[in-house]
């Protein structure tokens, strides 16, 4: 479910993909464009970097694409204005970060940060006690869509998914190991999953492509069409390259033999399921023609209630991701226009 | 802003930074191949800051994909790539691969060979290995973290709301809380070296950690249960090991200085290994001398002051009797250099008033002990500003950390 909402962070550390605390922000950091300029004035004027993640990441990513950042593809995060004393007691660890890192003393210069993928809002779809269509497959956590965050989180909110519906899921799930005799799974499925991972492990070196390019390109496909802007041609795109890396994910080979800490054959396995993410991501950006929280289409900018007010849902069947639609949970808060 | 999305085709990384050629030396260990350890070496090729972790995941990447090595965030905050770099325990993360080939190069070059010496990665010490850079934790880290009840001992009740504390009662306890549980301390231990029961610098600096927070209970148990066992607090030998290598700056070794004061000084525990006389002798002696009188530290250790010697305990016979082995094997080893520092009363004088200085400080210690916390107060390099001049007094704050 939601599996097209993939927010992007505004802040993450040039060159290393990390993160800049959103507190940093918060303590009254400024951004600025290459010419100096505090150019959130342009895009929210009254909460300025203080602007959700969607806002601020889009702000930023405008700036660099119109050639307002700087040559390494950035903007700059200046926490000098902060107080000294602040920022010794209260973001310690970018300091650190900033030292380590970047070889930038924050406390007299600014650093260079873009928006980094961060968090995916989709997820497997659970009730509130974490369980799914499956009887007795729970999840929590960042993997779960439970769908407090809608379209978009809010900072430090996942702890949401950790704290509260983590420990819930965990709480329904001991309860119910009470009341039914543990799965048994037949030796033809363990057969099975045995043979997939003797297979990978057993793969000629040299008949297809190694596990890491295939990854490479996946994550670099996905970086540049299905990120902060979007749009129909970009996410077609993405998609076409996401279904061949599928393909030549069934002839690609590790180097890994053993049977102690093989993480070439776990990574291999995980590529599989990115693969699969990667897929759902493309086919509900593609789907979703609106704007919403973290998804831009810059050929659709509008928000679409009308039409697009209910969540996609994908089930993987043999050719794909199938897709259908579900209601949204509005209790207190009503969905309004966001302006600042 | 326009529709094509080609235009933020930014390479993933976004550097611009020039590409150098590094050689990785490598201990690998494959545990079911039936063979022992062996060297390999890989020729990566990256911008000098980025890490040793980096150039690791390029070379398992290009060339072997079953090079083992746990990493998880590459910014120093989940702990799980502590390796050691040119025989230095550290995270492979931390370690700009520019800086450590510069560091593997920093002698000049004495074979004569005139090739670059290569960046050497080895897992950590003190720990089994399971697989090339990978570590049993299990076996010696978390054992010992588990032995010193790593959770808080409240008052039994649960309030109803958290439990609210003064920031300020939890300044002493913040650097310890920054510990990330990477293992590069224990790895660099040497009193783990020469005794594996030793508890260790991570869980020591881990216990400290509640025995210095104001909302546990347990304080004296605590600290009676680490002097007591002969692998605990006095077990450790100031070597600062474990300083130079915490990549968070926990100082572990400060944390156990820290243990043993609120044991033997503040809670009076009497330690049944002498730990605390003994430490006290070296504090004793100094003050009186000005300098280590080594010919009065046994007697001092296990018969302290005049009341002590005039009427020695029991144990403190068995104590000096027993420690005629560890005489001898000094003398043997070369470690005692010269036999008159073994004879009372020819320990030379400082000269001019040095010793009314040594003793000064000590006055001044005793008016001053509280603990400036680094970890606060923090950066060395921070010129005092007008808005700073309250800097000397911290204030942090103690809420959970943002969860990004």
């Amino acid at each position: 479910m939601d599996m097209e909402m993939i927010q992007y962070h505004p802040t993450t550390l040039a060159g290393k993909g990390f993160l800049i605390t959103e507190g940093a922000r918060g303590e009254g950091a400024h951004l600025l464009n290459a010419n100096g300029e505090r150019f959130m004035e342009t895009y929210a004027p009254n909460k300025m970097e203080l602007a959700s993640r969607d806002v601020v990441s889009r702000a930023e990513q405008t700036e660099i694409n119109e050639g307002r950042g700087f040559p390494d593809g950035t903007v700059a995060l200046d926490i000098t204005v902060v107080p000294k004393k602040r920022i010794h007691e209260a973001l310690r660890e970018i300091v650190l970060v900033g030292r380590d890192f970047a070889g930038v003393d924050i406390t007299r210069e600014p650093i260079h940060i873009k928006p980094g993928n961060h968090y995916t809002m989709g997820g497997v779809k659970t009730d509130i006690d974490g369980a799914t269509e499956i009887p007795g497959l729970y999840a929590a956590g960042e993997a779960a869509c439970v769908s407090v965050h809608g379209g978009n989180r809010l900072g430090a909110n996942s702890l949401l998914d950790t704290l509260i519906f983590g420990r819930r899921a965990g709480v329904h799930a001991a309860a119910r190991t009470k009341r039914v005799e543990p799965a048994r799974p037949s030796k033809a499925i363990l057969a099975d999953e045995q043979a997939m991972i003797d297979g990978v492990i057993g793969r000629e070196r040299g008949s297809g492509r190694r596990v890491s390019e295939i990854r490479k390109e996946l994550g670099e496909t996905m970086d540049k069409y299905v990120a902060v802007f979007r749009d129909e041609q970009g996410i077609q795109s993405a998609l076409e390259t996401v279904r061949r890396l599928k393909e030549e994910a069934k002839t690609f080979y590790i180097d890994d033999r053993g049977t102690v800490f093989n993480q070439d054959v776990l990574g291999a396995l995980e590529l599989g399921y990115m693969l699969d993410n990667a897929e759902a991501a493309c086919v509900g950006a593609l789907h979703r023609k609106e704007s919403r929280g973290a998804q831009y289409r810059t050929d659709f900018p509008e928000r679409n209630d009308d039409e697009w007010l209910k969540h996609i849902d994908l089930k993987m069947n043999g050719d794909g991701p199938e897709i259908s639609y579900s209601d949204v949970t509005i209790t207190e808060w009503q969905p309004m226009e966001r302006t600042y | 802003m326009s529709a094509e999305p080609e235009t933020r085709a930014e390479e993933q990384g976004g550097s611009t930074a020039p590409q150098e050629q590094y050689t990785l030396k490598v201990r690998r260990f494959k545990p079911d191949s039936g063979e022992g350890p062996y060297w390999q070496e890989f020729e990566v090729e990256l911008d000098p800051t980025l890490s040793v972790l980096d150039g690791l995941l390029q070379a398992k990447d290009r060339e072997d994909g079953s090079l083992s090595v746990r990493c998880s965030c590459r910014a120093a905050i989940c702990g799980s790539c502590g390796v050691k770099i040119n025989g230095q325990s550290t995270l492979a993360c931390l370690t700009q691969i520019g800086e450590a080939h510069e560091f593997a190069n920093r002698r000049p070059d004495e074979d004569g060979e005139g090739e670059p010496k290569p960046v050497v990665v080895e897992p950590m010490g003190n720990m089994p290995v399971l697989k090339d850079l990978v570590t049993d934790m299990e076996s010696t880290h978390w054992t010992k973290i588990r032995r010193v009840t790593p959770w808080l001992l409240d008052d039994g009740d649960p309030p109803e709301r958290e439990r609210v504390v003064p920031p300020e009662s939890m300044v002493d306890i913040t650097q310890t809380i920054a510990c990330i549980q990477c293992g590069a301390c224990v790895s660099a231990c040497l009193s783990m070296e020469a005794d594996p029961d030793f508890i260790g610098p991570a869980a020591l600096a881990k216990a400290y950690r509640f025995v210095g927070d104001p909302r546990d209970v347990e304080t004296r148990e605590r600290l009676w249960d680490l002097a007591q066992d002969p692998h605990g607090i006095y077990d450790c030998t100031h070597c600062f090991a474990c300083v130079d290598a915490c990549p968070k700056g926990v100082a572990p070794m400060d944390q156990i200085m820290r243990l043993r004061r609120a044991a033997g000084h503040d809670e009076e525990i009497k330690d049944k290994n002498n730990g605390h006389n003994h430490e006290a002798a070296f504090v004793n002696i100094i003050e009186k001398k000005g300098t280590l009188d080594e010919s009065l530290l046994l007697q001092e250790s296990y018969a302290p002051g005049v009341a002590g010697k005039l009427i020695p305990k029991p144990s403190a016979l068995k104590g000096l009797l027993g420690s005629i082995p560890t005489a001898i094997r000094g003398l043997r080893s070369g470690k005692m250099r010269s036999l008159p520092k073994l004879i009372p009363g020819i320990h030379p004088k400082l000269p001019g008033d040095a010793q009314e200085h040594v003793k000064h400080i000590y006055e001044h210690a005793e008016e001053h002990r509280e603990e400036v916390n680094l970890y606060i107060t923090g950066e060395e390099d921070v010129v005092p500003e007008p808005d700073e001049e309250e800097l000397s007094q911290p204030e942090v704050s103690t809420g959970p950390k943002e969860n990004e």
